[in-house]
């Protein structure tokens, strides 16, 4: 393995800089009031939870929804005729609605349930792949794909007999979109998958570009939107991918609850996933046929009030504002960038934080991130440590782990204070 | 005694700068490596044998702290044993010998370089290997 540490962050201007239109804003310290978690003080001070990338704090308001849900209106969907049973269905239907406004899909119909993201992105793999790909066939991820949009790829693409190939990523981390022409010289290319956002780095990928050149290729373009959907507004049909999955969890939803977003005439074609109840029209001894979009793909009793927990995160992002979520990111990035640019022991990866969403990557000289992450924890900041499932990623980086810090809408300024004076001791214990 | 003191003992910190036994032996009688899939830890023990007796042992490897100073306090506790003891040989043993205060976690970090040990052994010799050490020694599937 080649080691070759060059991917640093490059700095860019600050937020604010030559800008004259207002943008809009969000209130992080009224927002914390939100979340339970942050009453909690450890040497008088607020966790500084700097691991939103992986999972973010719940506010109050989904927790309560769920508890409602569960005491007033809990039933199994779809199949009772009795009014209880008839809340339920409202409720995890209701969800589906809001999930479809989210991502300004068309239609219900095209808003599938899942357990996750990963879950999503699987169903495409295997329902979608399955039938679709064989022998000089092509199958095209990114460098920094996360396992959910890497693996199962690769697993069917080899299961199949078809190609597969990645697009490299360049000393800032983000795509080399000149590797398309050699990519589409080896093989018929048919499918394209890409994170908008890159959960190690960050880095905002030009999904609208892939999924003309996808399209071109007559390939189908798959969209993981885990860390995308929770801090940017979403449009699908702006975006002009076929399948876009996000998370519950990673927007202030429960965990166990994600979607998938396809076209209607893919997931038409499509074969099952999952088989069993629900996602039946009739079943006889020698033949079922399937359920109508998009409960052909929900066999089983689905995560109900999870959902309805997704819808009222949905609620409650939408309300504070999903540009007003990505502008105060995007100024915690450019702080945290400055203040690490001043730390010489310290290496960034990834893009100019323009470029880039509320994760900033990095390494301190000659310290593992397990010790990193384990010292800046007992001055109460809980950061990630470790690949980051971006394995083919920190074989690029030639490392082994970085350390990340990731945003959201209840981080403030002191946390990133809070970060590089924990840096600094690390530096000091181990050298 | 801090927080940092209780966990990175200077004892620790000391093996982790400057890791005993550090290099892989050329030829060698036993070899393994393994990885914690969870932080990226990746341990490689080679070691040379005589009969049933451990003659020397080189590891080399990249990872946290506690990773790589357990590793290299376990190099120090193997040389002459006899391999069957050493198959057998409890946790607790090198827990001991780390002597710090572990998380499930970083349990798994220090333990990494045994779990290879002990692989090695079974690869070479036979030596029985335990279900709970059994994941690092299965080959990758795909890729």
């Amino acid at each position: 393995m080649a080691a070759s540490r060059v991917i640093r962050a490059t700095r860019g201007p600050l937020a604010g800089e030559g800008v004259v239109a207002a943008r809009p804003t969000l209130d992080a310290h009224r927002l914390r009031a939100d979340f339970a978690v942050f009453d909690e003080l450890r040497n008088g001070k607020s966790l500084a939870y700097l691991d939103s990338a992986s999972s973010t704090q719940k506010p109050g308001r989904v927790l309560d929804a769920m508890r409602a849900f569960y005491e007033h209106s809990y039933a199994n969907v779809h199949r009772g005729v009795y009014q209880l049973a008839e809340r339920a269905t409202e409720g995890y239907e209701g969800a589906r609605e809001k999930v479809r406004a989210f991502v300004n899909a068309s239609s219900t119909r095209e808003i599938v349930f899942t357990r996750s993201t990963t879950e999503a992105l699987n169903l495409v793999a295997y329902a979608w792949g399955l039938d679709n790909l064989g022998p000089g066939d092509l199958v095209v991820v990114t460098e920094l794909e996360h396992h959910s949009n890497f693996v199962p790829w690769q697993y069917i693409a080899q299961r199949q007999g078809a190609g597969f190939r990645h697009i490299p990523i360049d000393d800032h981390g983000e795509l080399q979109l000149d590797a398309l022409e050699r990519i589409a010289s080896e093989g018929r290319v048919k499918v394209v998958a890409n994170n908008l956002v890159s959960n190690s780095l960050g880095t905002i990928n030009p999904v609208e570009t892939l999924a003309a050149w996808a399209h071109e290729q007559g390939a189908i373009m798959v969209v993981d939107a885990a860390q995308a959907a929770p801090h940017r507004p979403l449009d699908v049909q702006a975006l002009g991918c076929d399948f876009l999955a996000f998370s519950s969890h990673k927007l202030c939803g429960p965990s166990g609850s994600g979607a998938l977003w396809g076209r209607r005439e893919l997931l038409e074609a499509m074969s099952p996933f999952n088989l069993g109840g629900e996602m039946i029209r009739s079943v006889a001894l020698d033949r079922t046929s399937w359920n109508e979009l998009p409960y052909k793909f929900e066999a089983g009793t689905p995560a109900i009030a999870e959902a309805v927990g997704f819808g009222v995160a949905i609620d409650y992002v939408s309300e504070v504002g999903l540009e007003a979520i990505a502008q105060h990111e995007h100024e915690l990035t450019a702080y945290a960038l400055g203040l690490l640019a001043e730390l010489p022991w310290v290496e960034t990866y990834g893009p100019p934080p323009e470029r880039r969403a509320g994760i900033v990557s990095f390494n301190v000289e000659g310290v593992h991130p397990h010790d990193v992450a384990q010292v800046l924890d007992w001055e109460g900041v809980a950061v990630r440590a470790g690949h980051h499932c971006t394995q083919p990623l920190m074989t690029r980086l030639g490392v082994a782990a970085t350390t990340r810090a990731s945003f959201y809408l209840y981080s403030i300024p002191d946390d990133v204070d809070r970060l590089v004076d924990g840096l600094r001791k690390v530096r000091k214990s181990f050298s | 005694m801090s927080e940092f003191e209780q966990l990175y003992r200077e004892v620790i910190l000391d093996h982790y700068k400057s890791p005993r036994s550090h290099g892989l032996l050329e030829p060698c009688d036993a070899f393994a490596e393994g990885q914690n899939p969870l932080c990226g830890d990746e341990i490689a023990i080679s070691l040379a044998l005589d009969g049933d007796t451990v003659a020397d042992v080189g590891f080399e490897g990249r990872g946290c702290a506690i990773s790589q100073a357990a590793t290299s306090m376990l190099t120090e506790m193997i040389r002459g044993r006899d391999v069957h003891g050493l198959a057998a040989m409890p946790k607790e043993e090198l827990l001991e010998e780390v002597g710090i205060p572990l998380t499930p976690v970083r349990l798994k970090c220090a333990l990494l370089g045994l779990g290879v040990l002990k692989v090695a052994l079974h690869r070479a010799v036979g030596t029985p290997l335990p279900e709970e050490w059994a994941g690092l020694a299965q080959e990758p599937e795909i890729g």
